[in-house]
This record gives structure tokens, C-alpha cells and sequence, in this order.
């Protein structure tokens, strides 16, 4: 058993974990954040991605013990209050979800990609998700829902996640535009 | 009282109410279920395609920490009885036997035939690697002509055949036809076999109910209602012992209408253990255990005068049932029997389908069933009709396909098509591809040698779909009908409950059924709640696919709102103190005719039918009602998808440049999600057509065996669509609508080869199985030009 300590859309955590649980385990059967699901055991689905210090990981394909110290974001920790990310705003409006089941994945991938581009082409969104597989929407609405919440965070910028202080540079506060 | 206009809800795109947990991560999908107690279940699977068990040891696993229980098939055998088929295609079709586990022998890499029970699902996996099984192989039977051949090894030896059925269909005389045709065009065509992919995996989680003797079965299911039956005379649990539950279920696309030994087994541990079971599984896993779709050899013969007039049409399929039969596995390509004529006039059509056992995951319901196939081979032959005419293939389609002053119009195949409008979708598809001008620059590049040629694809299709009605089910031998309930329940404060039969996986049921009941009722959308996939809420339902849940279970709210307006108008007159036949009913307001101050609305109604202070002789207090629906006629939703791609004749590559859709759908509920079901249907026929395919080698072991090995499209391999409807109302329902689930998929396969098609016949080209990937286009560029 190895100790972690690791804090989850701003909640600390201290376990004792085997050194061979995957992070989306610990997310998921441990701490019960189930709002990050598993889609396949290859890492191409992308349906577990979370945010792990600033950049988006397949959490099937990183162990709990790698994310010790570190600060982890999942689609759970997006939403301020009743106040939805942009990207969650925009999914709902652009019709970018049926079965939902890649959505999470899917929302976290689009949000490291407007981190580092907050002006992309349609094609940057496609090959952007190209590690993220939807087989409810073709993709056409997805693409719409990211360019959409592009366009609101280049005018309003994100909300601030829980629990990441103001006060303090955090890695999950960058999104927002200069 | 002011006129009050309220806009219709349906035909307005409302966004989903399903929407807010899925984007926040407040799911509830099989595999969060906790409980207390929870166990966990990992399934040793069979590594060979076909074997004989000599010994299994599960001993070993119990030795490891954390291992409450090992089971072999033949220790589980007795109580998990036979999994399912529903459809019984023919009086002399062979059913062998399916056990949930495997006893005596193994049929397909991926049979099970042992479960370990855990404290934890890493424990549960670990397990499985001590346990002991001895087999000794026996061969494979992997090809289905030479699994008919005399002397193949036999898949089920004890039934000494590999054919399952023939079933055949004729109509008109098809060899004449044949022989006053002067042109009789001949193809065969392999309909891959596809993984469904659904984005959850299964999942199943079984919890007895302490000292009541019930058990409740969460799954990931589209079927919780077929599931508690079928799982009642499985496993014996009474059928009013147990509840089945369709939490949240992430995609089925046919691959979650069944009924899996999975579900017998977490019933059967949960059963002898006492406690609550789970068991996921992982991608990999499913696409062993999970069916998988198509897996067809099609042998047409399409006959036709010099001057392009369609005679008759032959099809001889040969299909793939895998090594058991499921719960619709003979019946799948049966729902394409009557569609192979697609929207054509014919004087003779025959068919036959042959049913094969092989050494394979077994095959079932795959997004179109049946439909995609038949729709694929009569329009991929169309193209090669008009090729063999020197006739533009879309000028041949006009020259045979149901005018639409036709309709009602019955079919070679016996189907009657309620309406339609073949030529004003196709006019509106044109308008939008600019189907002239890829033709001139298609010329330009043939006539300029350039390596990237263009093709244009054309698929003028129908399916039929809103399955189905419970006699002509009857009739083609299904064991159930095709009915759909609807129950709603007007609560004293005027607020909505709508319990549907149908169960959504992704569709957005509870958007569309909300607008429904709210145009009916009278009552704000968000004044609706939808019910739905849980026995003990919904307890009369036949769940979701073959794109019926709005034509059937739709229109079944829509009813039962009717019934619930009628039982309202009667106390409403009673308490206006005028005649039910002077009553107008508007916006949710009963106001007497020639007197606006005297008015009820109907949430004032609901009250006073729940006080019961005053209501009319005899009347219950109560203005819930139900309606189950039985449809008289199929869904015939149709439409003209246009493709153009490039194809890159040094490379093979294909690339979709533009791709049109033209879809009626007859009335529509909600354009956002109409669009939606298009545009998913049609990424999963592109898929067929260039990416999927479900990979064997010479000993039957699955190659594509990982999502990493199988190629689902991301968003780089798929193009921006351009969708638009026509609209000729459904005359078989009174909303008008038509399905739509499955269209995209039927539609745009064949567009895309016969583009790829298009784009090489120039060439020499003569077919290219599919997917069409870059590979399969140049060797057969190369076979072509060398």
C-alpha cells in the first residue's frame, strides 16, 4: 500500500492505495466520483478524462500514486454552484450530448484544448478530441458546442472551479483570457 | 377571459431535460451502483473458438484473499437454465441449447465457462488467472459456405447441421421476369460484421431483497421489461418476485436489446449467495461477449429492360448467426426481407435467407437490423444497373421509384407505404449538393488523368421501422408484439406524470414525451415528468429499438393524454353546468362555447377530481388514464442522401468532400434531436462503410479485439453534414410521425460505396468490399489498371 494525498475538485484527500489502482478506481470506487466514467481499457476511448495539474489525462491511464500531491479536476468540480462551465452550458445547447456517456471525457478534453487555443478552427476542435470517440453524435455538434464555448470564455471567461483559491496560482484558474 | 395562444411544443427544438446530470457528472450509470455488501464478479472466458472442456479447477481462486466463491458452468448449470431466443423464424429451425456458461464445450473465443466472486473487482480479475481449465480444441468454423459444405466440422455436433433455417419469401414470378429482362445484373456483397461499441459497456449489478425472496437486477439494458421476463424463465425468480431497473444506459445501437447470460449469472450468484453482485465489463471483454451485427453474404440479381424498367429482383443471403442463437439473432436479417425492393416498382421479388452457425460471438440487432443490409443491396445495384444502362443512376431511380401520388402504395414485398415524397426529398438534396457541377468536375478529372478521382453516391432509401405491429409479429413467428404503454397521472396540483413502456438510452424520451403530453394537456413542458426503465414504476413496456419508441410509445402518451382530456371535459361540464359537446378545450382551458367568462383550466379540474367534492354520477375520483398502443402499419420514414468523395488512387485514401441529407421523417417532435439521431445514424454507416469491420483469423480468434484495433471514427474521420427534411406526414399514427433511429445508418452506407464506386469504375473497378479502406482501394486500383 503506498499513501496518497491528493485533492479532487478541491477536496483533500489521504489514502492508502495499492500501487497498481488506476486514478479513475480511486476517482470512482474510492472516493465515489462516479462522474467520471470508464469506456474501454485501451485508453482511446477518453471517456475518463479529468484534469490532473493543469493538463487532461486518460485516468485509466494513470495510477492514484501518480497523482499524489497533485490537484485533480473532473467534470464534477466544473460547474460553480448552479453556475455551469461554458463548455457544460454549451453541450446542453448545441444538442452535443444523446447517451451522455462520453460527454465528461469529451468536456474535459475541450477545456485543455481552449486553454492552450482559445480561438480554434473547427479542424483544431476535431483533431483536438481525435483521442475522445462519441458514437451517439458524429461529432457535429460537439465540434459546434466547443467553437460556441470558445467564443463565451473569450468574452466572459470561466468560473472559477471549487475550491481553488483566488489568492493562490493555480493551475485550474488559466482558462480565462488575459 | 383573453384568447390565449400558446405555441405548439411539438416541432419546437427544446433543448433536453436529460441534459443536466449528463453534463455535470450526476449519472447514474449500472457500474456506480453501490450497495452494501456488493460483490464482484469477473468471467474466465473460453481463449479458443471451439473446444471440448475437459476439467476446469476453480479450487485455486478460493485460496486468494478476498475470493468468496468460484463457479464452473456445470456447478452453475441447473439453475441458470438457457438463455433465450425469441424468434423462432421457421417450425424446423434448429435452437440449440445456451447455456450462461459454458459445461461441455466452448463455441466462440469469449465463451464463458467459469466466474470468480470477490471482495473487489481487481481482486475479482486476479482470480481468474487460478483457475484451471483443460480443453482439447476441436476445429473452428469460421466461413459460411463452407460451414454449409458437406463434411465441415459441425459448431453444435449433436444437431448435425451448421444451417440454422432457410426462409423464403416470393412474390410475383420471379423467373420469368428474369426471363423477359434484357439486362439482369449480378453481385455479391459481404456485409462485414460490426461491434456496436456502445460508449458504456455493460454492465449488471443483481441485489437480493432481504427476507422477501425478490431480487432487483440493475443492467444496461434497453429492455428492462423483455429482460424481467425472460430472465423470470431463465432462472426461475418469479416473474412478480423481480424488478428490473435501466438506470442511466450510455448507448445500446441493438447491442443492449438482448438478453445476456451476464444477467442470469449475477441473478444466479446473488441468488445462491445472499448478497448483491456487480459485474462490468471491460471494452475488451464486450467485444467477445457482446453481440456484434451484420455478418451477411448477399447474392443479388437485379433484372431490367434495355430502357431501365426494374422486372425483378432476386436476393439469396447467407447470414451469420454466430455460435447461439440470442433473443432476435434468425429474426435480424428477417427485418430485411421486405426491404430489399427498397422504393421501387417491381413485378417479382424472391428471397431466401439462410441462417449459419459458426464459431463466432453470436450475432443479433445491430443499428438498422436487417434494413441497412437490404437497403445497401438494392441501391448499390441500382448503381451498377445504371452503370450497365450508360443511365445516370439517379435518372434510372426516378424512372422506377413510387410517385407520390402513389400512396398509400403496396409493394412486390407486401408492404404497405403510408406516404411519401421521393421527389421532393431528392429535388431538395440535389438543390443542396450542386449535383451538376461535381459531375463536371468529376469529368474534368477523368478526362485530366488526375490521381485524385471524385464520386458522387446516391441512396434513395425507406426502411421500415416502429416495430411493430403485434399481428404481423405473430405472423413472421415472434414469440411477443409490439405494443407500447403509456400511462399518465394528472397530480392535484396540475403537475404531470407520463410513465412510458419505452426505455431511452441516449434518444431523449423525456424531452420529446414531455412536449407530447404538454400539447395535449394543455400544460407547461416543465409542468411534464418522464418515467421510464424500472419495472416497479413502468411495469407494462416492450422498451426501445428498431426505431419505435416515438411512433409506437409516443403516440401512446399522445392517446392516453386524450383519455386523461376526455375523463377532464367530463367533470368539467359537470361543474360549468353544460354539455361535454359545449365545451371547447384550448391551451389547457375548458371554456363553454358563446360564454368566455365560464372557463375551467384543466389544473383546477385536477383538483377538484382529487377533493371528489363533486363530480359527476358515478365518476372515480381520478383523471389518470392509460393507453396501449398496437400500431397498424410500419414506420416508413425515407429520404436521398447525396455523397462526394475523393479518392486517392495512389493512396487509396477516401475522402468524404461533401455529404447531403434529405431526410422525412414525417411530423416532427423535436428538430434538435431529429437532426441528432441523423447525424449519429449517418456516422455509423460511413463507418461500415470505410472503417469497422470485425476481424477473425484461420482460428477463429477476434484480431479486432481492442478499441485499439477497431477502428470507431473520431472526429478527424468524419465530415460536417448537410441535413434537411421534407415533410409528408405518416397517415398510420394521429401525430404523423415517422422513426428515426435508424435511417442515417440505412441511408448512408450504400451512399458512400457507391460514391468510392463511382469514383473507380472508370477504372475498371468492379467492387471493393467493405470498409473500403485505404488498403482494399488500392489493391484494387492496382488489380484494375495493372
Amino acid at each position: 500500500m503506498a499513501h496518497i494525498s491528493v485533492n479532487v475538485d478541491g477536496v483533500a484527500y489521504e489514502d492508502e492505495v495499492e500501487p497498481r489502482l488506476l486514478l479513475v478506481h480511486y476517482l470512482r470506487d474510492r472516493l465515489g466520483l462516479t462522474g467520471t466514467p470508464v469506456g474501454c481499457d485501451t485508453s482511446n476511448c477518453g471517456a475518463c478524462t479529468v484534469d490532473l495539474n493543469g493538463a487532461s489525462v486518460k485516468s485509466c491511464s494513470v495510477l492514484a500514486v501518480q497523482a499524489d500531491g497533485g490537484e485533480v479536476t473532473t467534470i464534477q468540480g466544473l460547474a460553480v454552484g448552479d453556475a455551469w462551465h461554458p463548455l457544460q452550458k454549451s453541450f446542453h445547447e448545441q444538442h452535443a450530448l444523446q447517451c451522455g456517456y462520453c460527454t465528461p471525457g469529451m468536456i474535459m478534453a475541450a477545456r485543455d484544448l481552449l486553454k492552450e487555443n482559445p480561438d480554434p478552427t473547427p479542424e483544431d476542435v476535431r483533431h483536438a478530441l481525435e483521442g475522445n470517440l462519441c458514437r451517439c453524435t458524429g461529432y457535429q455538434n460537439i465540434v459546434r458546442a466547443v467553437l460556441a464555448a470558445a467564443a463565451e470564455l473569450r468574452r466572459h471567461g470561466a468560473p472559477e472551479p471549487r475550491g481553488v483559491r483566488s489568492d493562490v496560482p493555480s493551475t485550474t484558474g488559466q482558462e480565462a483570457p488575459a | 377571459m383573453t384568447e390565449q395562444l400558446i405555441a405548439p411544443e411539438v416541432g419546437r427544438s427544446r433543448t433536453r431535460k436529460e441534459d443536466a446530470r449528463l453534463v455535470t457528472g450526476q449519472t447514474n450509470w449500472t457500474d456506480n451502483i453501490t450497495l452494501p455488501g456488493l460483490l464482484h464478479v469477473a468471467i474466465l472466458r473460453s481463449p479458443m473458438a471451439h473446444a471440448r472442456i475437459d476439467r476446469i479447477d476453480v479450487t485455486p481462486s478460493l485460496a486468494r484473499p478476498g475470493v468468496i466463491a468460484a463457479f464452473s458452468g456445470r456447478e452453475l448449470a441447473a439453475e441458470l437454465g438457457s438463455l433465450p431466443c425469441a424468434w423462432q423464424v421457421t417450425e424446423d429451425m434448429v435452437l440449440p441449447d445456451h447455456p450462461p456458461l459454458a459445461v461441455d464445450e466452448v463455441r466462440y473465443a469469449g465463451d464463458p465457462v467459469a466466474v470468480v466472486v470477490a471482495r473487489d473487482r481487481y481482486t475479482a480479475a486476479d482470480a481468474l488467472e487460478d483457475i484451471w481449465v483443460d480443453y482439447t480444441p476441436l476445429p473452428p468454423v469460421l466461413d459460411l459456405e463452407g460451414a454449409l459444405a458437406e463434411g465441415s466440422p459441425l459448431v453444435h455436433s449433436g444437431k448435425g447441421t451448421n444451417r440454422c433455417y432457410t426462409w423464403p419469401l416470393a412474390s410475383g414470378d420471379y423467373a420469368a421476369a428474369r426471363a423477359a429482362a434484357d439486362v439482369v445484373v449480378r453481385r455479391r456483397y459481404t456485409q462485414q460484421r460490426l461491434i456496436p461499441n456502445a460508449m458504456e459497456p455493460r454492465a449488471v449489478v443483481a441485489a437480493p431483497v432481504a427476507s422477501s425472496g425478490e431480487y432487483t437486477l440493475y443492467s444496461a439494458t434497453q429492455i428492462p421489461h423483455i429482460v424481467r421476463i425472460m430472465m423470470s424463465l431463465t432462472t426461475g425468480i418469479p416473474e412478480h418476485k423481480l424488478r428490473v431497473v435501466a438506470p442511466d444506459v450510455g448507448g445500446g445501437f441493438g447491442s443492449k436489446l438482448q438478453v445476456y447470460g451476464e444477467e442470469a449469472i449475477a441473478l444466479g450468484l446473488a441468488r445462491r449467495l445472499g448478497r448483491p453482485v456487480k459485474w462490468t465489463e471491460s471494452r475488451s471483454e464486450g467485444y467477445l461477449a457482446t453481440h456484434h451485427g451484420r455478418g451477411q453474404i448477399q447474392d443479388i440479381e437485379l433484372a431490367a429492360t434495355r430502357d431501365g424498367k426494374l422486372l425483378g429482383l432476386k436476393a439469396d443471403i447467407l447470414a451469420d448467426m454466430g455460435a447461439y442463437l440470442m433473443i432476435i439473432t434468425p429474426g435480424t436479417p428477417l427485418l430485411g426481407a421486405f426491404m430489399y425492393p427498397g422504393i421501387y416498382k417491381m413485378d417479382a421479388y424472391s428471397f431466401t435467407c439462410t441462417g449459419v452457425f459458426t464459431t463466432k460471438t453470436p450475432t443479433d440487432a445491430y443499428r438498422g437490423a436487417g434494413r441497412p443490409e437490404a437497403t445497401f443491396a438494392i441501391e448499390r445495384t441500382m448503381d451498377e444497373l445504371a452503370a450497365e444502362l450508360g443511365t445516370d443512376p439517379l435518372e434510372l431511380r426516378r424512372r422506377n421509384w413510387i410517385q407520390h401520388d402513389e400512396f398509400p402504395y403496396t409493394t412486390i414485398a407486401g408492404l404497405t407505404y403510408d406516404s411519401g415524397n421521393y421527389e421532393a426529398a431528392t429535388d431538395r438534396a440535389l438543390a443542396l449538393f450542386g449535383y451538376d457541377d461535381l459531375r463536371a468536375e468529376q469529368r474534368a478529372r477523368h478526362d485530366n488523368a488526375d490521381p485524385v478521382r471524385l464520386g458522387i453516391g446516391i441512396s434513395t432509401y425507406t426502411e421500415m421501422c416502429g416495430l411493430a405491429p403485434s399481428r404481423i409479429l405473430g405472423s413472421l413467428r415472434y414469440a411477443a408484439g409490439g405494443w407500447e404503454a403509456a400511462s399518465i397521472r394528472m397530480l392535484p396540483t396540475g403537475k404531470v406524470e407520463v410513465i412510458t413502456g419505452t426505455s431511452p438510452h441516449g434518444q431523449g424520451h423525456v424531452t420529446c414525451w414531455s412536449q407530447i403530453a404538454a400539447d395535449a394537456l394543455g400544460v407547461p413542458f416543465d409542468d411534464v415528468e418522464v418515467m421510464h426503465g424500472d419495472t416497479r414504476v413502468a411495469p407494462q413496456g416492450m422498451d426501445t429499438y428498431g426505431s419505435r419508441s416515438l411512433v409506437i410509445g409516443g403516440v401512446a402518451v399522445h392517446r392516453a393524454a386524450e383519455k386523461v382530456v376526455a375523463k377532464a371535459r367530463r367533470v368539467a361540464a359537470h361543474l360549468l353546468e353544460a354539455s361535454e359537446d359545449d365545451l371547447e378545450f384550448s391551451g389547457g382551458t375548458f371554456t363553454v362555447k358563446g360564454s368566455p367568462e365560464a372557463h375551467k383550466s384543466i389544473q383546477e379540474i385536477a383538483f377538484a377530481t382529487f377533493a371528489g367534492h363533486d363530480l359527476p354520477e358515478g365518476m372515480e375520483p381520478t383523471l389518470n388514464a392509460e393507453h396501449l398502443l398496437d400500431p397498424d402499419n410500419f414506420s416508413y420514414p425515407h429520404g436521398t442522401h447525396l455523397c462526394a468523395v475523393e479518392v486517392d488512387t495512389e493512396t487509396g485514401r477516401v475522402r468524404i468532400r461533401s455529404y447531403v441529407c434529405v431526410d422525412d421523417v414525417g411530423r416532427v417532435v423535436n428538430p434538435m434531436i431529429v437532426e441528432g439521431q441523423v447525424h449519429g445514424g449517418v456516422a455509423q454507416g460511413i463507418a461500415q462503410a470505410l472503417y469497422e469491420e470485425a476481424v477473425y483469423d484461420d482460428e477463429g480468434n477476434l484480431v479486432s479485439g481492442t478499441m485499439a484495433d477497431y477502428l470507431v471514427p473520431a472526429a478527424p474521420d468524419l465530415p460536417d453534414l448537410v441535413t434537411d427534411r421534407t415533410e409528408t406526414p405518416a397517415t398510420s399514427n394521429p401525430l404523423g410521425v415517422k422513426g428515426v433511429g435508424e435511417a442515417g445508418t440505412i441511408a448512408s452506407t450504400p451512399a458512400v460505396v457507391n460514391a468510392v464506386m463511382d469514383a473507380l469504375r472508370p477504372l475498371g473497378v468492379r467492387d471493393i468490399r467493405m470498409p473500403c479502406t485505404p488498403e482494399r482501394v488500392w489493391q484494387a486500383v492496382k488489380e484494375a489498371t495493372k
